[in-house]
């Protein structure tokens, strides 16, 4: 197991690699830089700017920046410099980064809570007047994208004033004790969170009717039922940890897929998070700001997958890698 | 072909004795018939066939251009039309003008007593039908100044409707040839990766891991970069396919690769080599149309996710720029407070739009991927 997850991190390193070359390049391929913004303003002087060149490294070729960067990532763990914020881009992430995972979390939590009972619930009465229905709208709902349902959500909030319309605080959030604090935050965490945890929610819960079917049909069911078990034993004692395996791989997956998922939900509820701050720095050509928000997204997905995998083993004594 | 179905009628033919005297049905025939037993295949496809062809019609259904504003309408509701008054049918259908009640700011709008008749094939803004025949007739109207807004206005007081349209015509389209590039490259790059084998095969698939490591939105937003944001709409739409395109074909290219290191081990493959066809030839010809029905059904489902691709691009400022319209800068009206309390339209119209269209997509991909199953036989209990 310990030389299996070595290896899985040895792997990373070439990915890891090759998604800054990748990013580097595309920024490099882009016109104009950080730079020629401020180069229309007549206020600041042709020596300022070469100055300012220099000190951020543009004037040298793209392949020694690169190299720069990388041995500073490195080396220092240092990211760069955000030349809008005037920040290291490590600070400037950090933030945006637990944000996302929270919302990224917070959504999963909402997509395992509901699917696995309800598609348990499916499952136990199938072809029943509940799981046609649940099937019906589980069938409609793969139809309605993130962007639909996050707006959907903002006009409930907005109509009924139930909930935030945006952001993560409000604005007499540092007044408040430990308790009124936590309430604030999950009321703004609430419609972002169900916007993400919605998306994935009408697949993972057909998965996990068609595993607790298939698993029901097996021998050692009809065995424990055979012994005189009632059904809910069954069911929950018996087959339902078969059939929660596959799904157990599904869940790093998800973990990974809903980051690039909570983007679309950061812009619409305003959530300070990675997806807003990586908009932000495209749109204001900061390119260190860009290469490490899409490599630490990046690095979220491959943890994601990570955890998938060494999950699946912790749950399933079948599966050992050598 | 229809000179085989008038000599064996096989459709009229009572079921019970059907099976005795049917003659060989080539398989496209028979994936017809699949395809129209399912009723869900064939809701998508017909209301995907009703949309491309509103989209391709769109200057001539739409009662105004894109960007044709009127200013004293912002925010105007739609208009009712109705077609019954006083208990009797009419047979020309009317709407009762609204004009503004009360302060400007409030956006609010009155029907009144007047009554505008709705006319067909009114004249109106000039344009080319398919870009080639100029003519200046629409499929309805009222008398100017009069305006018909079915779907009520948008913020700049353009009609939805038409807007909707010519939004079709950028958001529908994005799919079909975002697919039609990226599926190229996946099965080409897919194919080559799983014949050839060695170095090729490992530069190939190391690409595709790349690409899917890096989050879907966050790879859009870098690539977006090479773009600057202002450029003309139609570079805009390519950029948009170009960039869409290039994240797509990796997963593809896996899958297909798979497929293929399995295909290449059959007889006729080998028989093909034997004959001393080209390796190209044999990847293009023998191995690659062996993976034709999972590529239909893998792109049919596929097309949705280049839809909302374009939608969200232009729904956070990236893609499609005022004033052409598109779903996704249409839905970007609806980010404000305002537009979803007092005027949802601006939300529902695009939004329903959207769903209608990806639904479509989904049902008509379930449907092919039951008709194109080898597994299903026709007739069984299930076919």
């Amino acid at each position: 197991m310990r030389t299996y997850i070595l290896r899985r991190l040895l792997q990373l390193i070439p990915l890891l690699l090759g998604i800054t070359l990748l990013t580097f390049l595309l920024l490099k391929l882009a016109p104009g830089d950080f730079l020629s913004t401020m180069a229309e303003n007549p206020q600041i002087s042709a020596a300022t700017l070469d100055a300012m060149r220099h000190r951020f490294g543009l004037d040298r070729p793209w392949w020694l920046q690169y190299a720069l960067y990388l041995k500073n990532v490195v080396l220092h763990f240092d990211f760069g410099e955000s030349f809008s914020r005037h920040q290291p881009v490590f600070v400037v992430l950090r933030e945006g980064l637990a944000n996302t995972l929270l919302l990224a979390i917070s959504g999963a939590i909402i997509t395992w809570g509901l699917a696995i009972p309800l598609g348990v619930w499916a499952g136990m009465k199938q072809y029943s007047a509940a799981d046609k229905g649940l099937s019906l709208l589980a069938f409609l709902w793969l139809s309605v994208p993130e962007v639909l349902s996050g707006l959907l959500l903002l006009m409930l909030a907005a109509r009924t004033g139930w909930f935030p319309v945006g952001g993560m605080r409000s604005l007499g959030y540092d007044d408040m004790d430990w308790i009124g604090r936590a309430g604030d935050l999950l009321r703004h965490l609430a419609l972002p969170a169900l916007t993400v945890g919605l998306i994935p929610l009408a697949s993972r819960m057909r998965q996990m009717r068609g595993n607790l079917l298939d698993v029901l049909r097996l021998d050692y069911v009809t065995t424990a039922r055979a012994k005189g078990l009632s059904e809910t034993r069954v069911v929950f004692k018996h087959a339902l940890r078969n059939a929660l395996n596959p799904l157990i791989t599904l869940f790093g997956f998800t973990l990974g897929a809903l980051v690039s998922g909570s983007l679309v939900s950061e812009i619409i509820f305003a959530w300070p998070g990675l997806g807003r701050i990586t908009l932000e720095a495209l749109q204001t050509k900061d390119e260190y700001l860009v290469m490490g928000s899409v490599l630490m997204a990046s690095v979220v997905l491959v943890a994601g997958n990570l955890i998938a995998d060494l999950l699946l083993a912790v749950a399933d004594p079948r599966i050992r890698y050598e | 072909m229809s000179e085989i179905a008038e000599l064996t009628p096989t459709e009229a033919v009572p079921a019970a004795t059907e099976r005795a005297v049917k003659p060989p049905q080539s398989p496209a025939r028979l994936f017809w018939r699949q395809l129209r037993r399912s009723p869900l295949a064939v809701v998508g496809g017909t209301l995907l066939v009703v949309f491309y062809a509103l989209a391709l019609f769109a200057p001539f259904v739409a009662p105004y251009a894109q960007d044709d504003m009127d200013r004293s309408r912002f925010f105007q509701p739609p208009d009712r039309v109705h077609w019954v008054e006083g208990g009797r049918l009419h047979m020309r259908p009317f709407l009762h003008p609204q004009s503004p009640a009360g302060d400007l700011q409030d956006f609010a709008y009155r029907e009144g007593t007047a009554v505008a008749p709705v006319r067909w094939f009114v004249h109106g803004d000039r344009y080319r039908l398919f870009g080639l025949i100029p003519t200046d007739r629409h499929l309805f109207g009222t008398d100017p100044p009069q305006r018909i807004y079915l779907l009520g206005a948008d913020a700049f007081g353009r009609d939805e409707f038409s807007r909707l349209l010519f939004g079709g015509q950028v958001s529908l389209t994005v799919g079909l040839v975002g697919i039609a590039i990226s599926f190229t490259f996946g099965l080409l790059l897919g194919g080559v990766s799983g014949y050839f084998g060695g170095w090729v095969d490992t530069v190939i698939m190391r690409s595709t891991e790349l690409l899917l490591t890096i989050p879907g939105l966050y790879l859009i937003i870098a690539l977006r970069a090479l773009f600057p944001v202002d450029l003309p709409s139609q570079q805009v739409y390519l950029g948009i396919v170009a960039i869409l395109a290039f994240i797509a074909w990796a997963g593809l290219a896996r899958v297909i690769r798979g497929m293929v290191l399995s295909i290449r081990r059959e007889e006729y493959v080998a028989a093909a080599e034997a004959l001393g066809m080209s390796r190209m030839r044999i990847i293009a010809r023998h191995i690659l149309p062996n993976t034709m029905s999972f590529v239909i059904v893998a792109a049919t489902l596929t097309i949705p996710g280049y839809i909302l691709g374009e939608v969200i691009l232009s729904f956070i400022g990236l893609g499609v720029q005022e004033p052409a319209a598109s779903w996704g800068n249409m839905l970007a009206q609806a980010r404000s407070i305002r537009v979803l309390t007092s005027f949802p339209w601006l939300l529902y119209v695009p939004g329903i739009a959207i769903f209608l269209t990806v639904m479509a997509y989904n049902f008509l991909g379930d449907g092919l991927r039951d008709a194109l199953d080898p597994r299903k036989v026709q007739g069984g209990p299930t076919g």
